[in-house]
């Protein structure tokens, strides 16, 4: 292990904790713009997370340890996602513990633990979320994974960090069978982290929420770190699509100045990520929980489609 | 090896046999000691759990070792006993007696007086059950094979039908032995096959023939047949759900995470060792049939309300999965791909340990949730984590493994499979290297599956609030049960964090049928990184993984402390402000399973009975049960009865009649022989 992968992974783990947040703001900015309302501030979410850490948490009475282990349990989980995909550079060492597949199953960690601490309280709304969030998972999660196949198959590697090597470093190339992923890929990246058409972050007490239904019993810090763990996911999935399809500015060679260039370039391309998302929200509306299934589906026939036109053209 | 320079002489071979001997003793023990219950329970159970470690240090020892045979002087004048000890026997007696360590202890705990067949029988019962998987293990020959098979079911069908007062549980016991039989039948016509040239019975004849491709085929299509019987690969899978239920909790744990094993086993035997996986399409039956199995097993295991039943059609997809790492493993292997063949066999065995251990974990947990509550229906269970907390957390432990995540032992065989699905593309045949990565998909999504299932199973049974007022008197488990789970918490820990070791470890048994030394492979790229080919490839490590998650929650939580506060306070549970809820409000077993119903409408059977409007007392009812029953096994049994109700005519009872079928047979043979 070199200083320069320590600073590498340090910085990629301090980017994200910093970055997710600024993601979720921009991202309500864009939308507001596009809505015609007055757009909250860009550091609205800090001030949220900050409010709800000072909070005091309470507790529903027969709440289990499970209940108040969860919240860390999903942000550790979310933040070492978040180390493992190269955001900045690909250097790192935590890298090679956990290559695509593991990172699907890091995914699967939190939200099992999610899912069933929302069980634990035993309210009528947190199990049904529990239910509902298991569902989009077990949907959206082969999906997922296929999309990474096919992604792995053309690099012949399942490591995020050498895909991005191998995609960088080769000349420029168009593959077919990533189209059809990027589809999928957007299809499940809005199911698993919550936006219309699946289901609805700003909205709440409503019967058919998913992830408000889940953290309906949290409050004050247990909260806070939710919130930012949600954040994390989408900035997580955010960066996995940038790593599968326009890896073009992670710093592949071991210098500082590739690294320093690196950040600008990520911001950038999550900007326009954000407000592709926010576009996305405004122009769909929410769909009936059932028919989650049949887009999902659709997300999960579109990953298999391109990794069948992956071998028919053989790109 | 070291046992041998401790052990005055005596070989790895000599003292399993030793230490089966041993567990017999005790079984004959115990039914001497009939009616002192605290002696068996005490005693002699711990002293076979004893003997069980005793036989994972000669097991494990063997792995590594040199072959060994020998010949016993039992059986019939003529015909004794070959066993045979190499490296694949050796890694499923590793994991017989390694699981068996930790059922024996917990069911010193466990058994009560008064509940069926004596305890002091049913010590016999059990031991006779391990030591006949031993030596179905040790078996070099068909004939010690069968009988040990046969053995082995038998003992079973006694343990299954403990509580034999019960109606149900003496037809799932029928139902069982029915299976059983059938397809020991099977087994029986494919070894016949395989000795046609030779006319002897020991496998090392059966290895040196060479059968032309149609009676090799009929071989491996019957061995499929009768351990898949074992297995219960669907379509043959139906007495599964019935005897797992039925079982004490210990039995089912042994049944479940050993006995089905010994089926993957002898399908490996005979297709790999006798047979010489000669042709591609066994791979690819296989692989479907697994992949069908697996599928038909996770969904179904997601609409159950019996936690036994859950556990049950798990392990059949379980099953499924090991079958589809062995298909795979054929088809690298026909296709002389062998480090690929080596890495889909790895992940097969792997599996099997891997199943074994959280398996038998969750079911001896449903076990203690039995004694606690009396209760094996979900929706009668429910916040047991507040009563019995050690078994809820273990059982976490067993849940979390049992839905593939990482770092633990289901996740590394899940990974394993799925990179050698990820290799099929170069196979040289054009459908299969178009159309077998396609089917990496459908894993996925059978694992995902197994994640909601595991996630229905522990949070209905452990969280929420109790759904009866008789929960809150549950008891925790004893500290012999305990001990047992604890054990076997320590091998599904470990499977998940030593992968590179454990691979190691098997490797002898993996070179022995694909010829290939993957653990050296796996050790040369990094002793804490799991890379089977390279490690720009594919890596994962369990242990920087567990080491990323724990500092991340610990640096959160101190961090959170530091910063802000731990201020908490304990309040009445918000759910939108609705005062008036109570544990009835719940999500149901059923309402968990209720999007898989729906979504997988067309493989389950559902009978619905709505109430009308006018009803005075209003009834629900509706069963899940399975097409296949209806449409394949009850048409067949009343085949049977149909046939068996035409011989019976033949019967009349009348001497005269009697003598005139005599008479007539003998007039026709004299017809034959004068011809």
């Amino acid at each position: 292990m070199t200083p320069y992968a320590v600073v590498s992974q340090a910085l990629d783990g301090t980017a994200a904790l910093l970055l997710a947040p600024l993601l979720i703001g921009w991202v309500n900015q864009c939308r507001a713009w596009l809505q015609n309302r007055r757009a909250p501030s860009l550091l609205q979410q800090y001030r949220v997370l900050h409010k709800l850490f000072n909070k005091e948490s309470v507790l529903a009475e027969h709440a289990s340890s499970l209940f108040r282990l969860a919240p860390y349990m999903v942000f550790g989980c979310m933040l070492l996602a978040n180390m493992i995909i190269p955001m900045l550079s690909t250097d790192l060492p935590l890298a090679s513990a956990a290559d695509a597949i593991a990172l699907v199953g890091l995914f699967a960690i939190a939200r099992t633990f999610i899912a069933l601490a929302a069980m634990d309280v035993g309210t009528a709304f947190g199990s049904l979320g529990a239910r509902r969030e298991m569902l989009i998972g077990f949907l959206a999660e082969p999906a997922l994974l296929t999309v990474l196949f096919t992604s792995s198959l053309i690099m012949r590697t399942t490591s995020l960090a050498r895909m991005v090597e191998i995609m960088t470093l080769q000349p420029f190339a168009i593959y077919p069978s990533l189209a059809f992923a990027g589809v999928a890929f957007t299809m499940v990246s809005l199911a698993e982290n919550a936006r219309i058409p699946v289901d609805n972050p700003t909205t709440h007490l409503e019967l058919t929420m998913i992830h408000e239904a889940l953290i309906l019993e949290y409050s004050g810090r247990h909260l806070a770190l939710l919130e930012w763990a949600a954040s994390l996911k989408l900035l997580a999935y955010s960066c996995i699509g940038l790593t599968i399809f326009f890896p073009w500015g992670v710093a592949t060679n071991a210098s500082l100045a590739s690294l320093a260039l690196a950040l600008p370039i990520l911001l950038f391309k999550l900007a326009i990520g954000g407000a592709f998302l926010a576009l996305i929200e405004t122009f769909s509306a929410k769909m009936r929980l059932f028919r989650v299934p049949e887009f999902l589906a659709t997300a999960f026939m579109f990953a298999v489609m391109g990794m069948l036109v992956h071998f028919l053209l053989g790109a | 090896m070291q046992l041998v320079n401790w052990g005055l002489g005596l070989l790895a071979l000599d003292w399993i046999l030793l230490l089966l001997a041993g567990w017999l003793l005790l079984g004959v023990l115990g039914v001497f000691a009939w009616q002192r219950f605290t002696l068996v329970a005490k005693v002699l159970f711990p002293l076979g759990a004893l003997f069980a470690l005793g036989l994972c240090l000669a097991a494990g020892s063997a792995l590594t070792g040199p072959t060994e045979v020998a010949v016993l002087p039992l059986g019939l004048p003529g015909l004794p006993f070959h066993l045979r000890l190499d490296s694949l026997s050796a890694l499923f007696l590793l994991i017989l007696s390694a699981v068996s360590v930790g059922v024996s202890l917990f069911s010193a705990g466990y058994f009560r007086k008064g509940e069926g067949t004596p305890p002091g029988l049913m010590c016999l019962e059990y031991h006779i059950f391990l030591a006949s998987m031993a030596l179905v293990l040790l078996a070099d020959d068909a004939y010690v094979f069968m009988v040990m098979w046969e053995t082995m079911a038998l003992s079973s069908f006694f343990l299954v039908t403990t509580n034999h007062r019960i109606d149900e549980i003496r037809r799932a016991g029928y139902l069982y032995l029915l299976m059983a039989h059938v397809g020991a039948i099977a087994i029986l016509l494919c070894f016949g096959v395989l000795q046609m040239h030779g006319g002897d019975y020991s496998f090392a004849s059966m290895r040196a023939q060479h059968l032309s491709p149609f009676w090799a085929s009929l071989a491996f299509l019957l061995a499929l047949f009768g351990f898949g019987a074992k297995a219960g690969i669907v379509p043959l899978h139906v007495w599964l759900p019935e005897a797992h239920p039925a079982a004490p909790s210990p039995v089912s744990a042994l049944m479940s995470g050993v006995m089905l094993k010994t089926a993957i086993y002898g399908l490996l035997r005979v297709t790999f060792d006798l047979l010489g996986a000669q042709l591609w399409w066994w791979g690819v039956l296989l692989l479907a049939l697994g992949l069908i199995s697996a599928l038909y097993g996770v969904v179904f295991s997601a609409v159950q309300s019996d936690m036994k039943r859950l556990l049950a059609y798990s392990s059949i997809e379980n099953i499924g999965l090991m079958m589809i790492g062995m298909g795979l493993a054929m088809l690298f292997h026909v296709y002389h791909m062998p480090a690929l063949a080596a890495l889909a066999l790895t992940a097969c065995l792997y599996h099997v340990a891997s199943h074994a251990a959280y398996k038998s974990l969750l079911f001896l947990c449903t076990g203690s949730v039995l004694h606690a509550t009396g209760e094996r229906n979900l929706g009668h269970l429910g916040g047991l984590i507040r009563f019995m907390p050690w078994v809820a957390w273990i059982s976490l432990i067993g849940a979390l493994a049992a839905a593939g995540l990482p770092p633990l032992g289901g996740f590394v065989a899940e990974w394993l499979l799925l990179q050698s699905f990820l290799f099929t593309p170069g196979l040289p045949n054009t459908f299969l290297n178009m159309l077998i990565p396609i089917l990496a998909a459908a894993v996925a999504l059978i694992a995902a599956l197994a994640g909601y299932t595991m996630v229905k199973f522990f949070g209905v049974v452990f969280l929420g609030q109790p759904r009866e007022d008789k929960l809150t008197q549950a008891h925790d488990a004893s500290a012999l049960e305990k001990g047992g789970m604890l054990w076997l918490v320590g091998l599904t820990l470990l499977l998940g964090l030593a992968p590179t070791q454990l691979i190691q470890g098997i490797s002898p048994a993996v070179r022995q049928l694909t010829a290939f030394d993957l653990g050296s492979a796996v050790v040369n790229n990094s002793r804490w990184l799991l890379a089977p080919i390279s490690v720009d490839r594919a890596s994962y490590s369990p242990i920087i993984f567990l080491f990323g998650v724990a500092l991340s929650f610990a640096l959160t939580f101190v961090l959170v402390r530091r910063f802000y506060h731990g201020r908490m306070r304990r309040a009445a549970p918000w759910d939108c402000g609705f005062p008036a809820q109570n544990a009835r409000m719940q999500d149901t077993a059923e309402g968990f399973g209720h999007p898989i119903r729906q979504i997988f409408e067309p493989f389950f059977r559902i009978d619905r009975q709505l109430p009308s409007p006018f009803d005075a007392a209003p009834r629900y009812r509706m069963v899940v049960s399975d097409h296949l029953w209806f449409c394949l096994y009850l048409p067949l049994a009343r085949l049977v009865e149909w046939m068996s109700r035409g011989v019976g005519r033949l019967q009349q009872g009348k001497i005269a009649v009697y003598l005139m079928y005599s008479f007539l047979t003998l007039v026709l043979l004299l017809l034959v022989v004068t011809q």
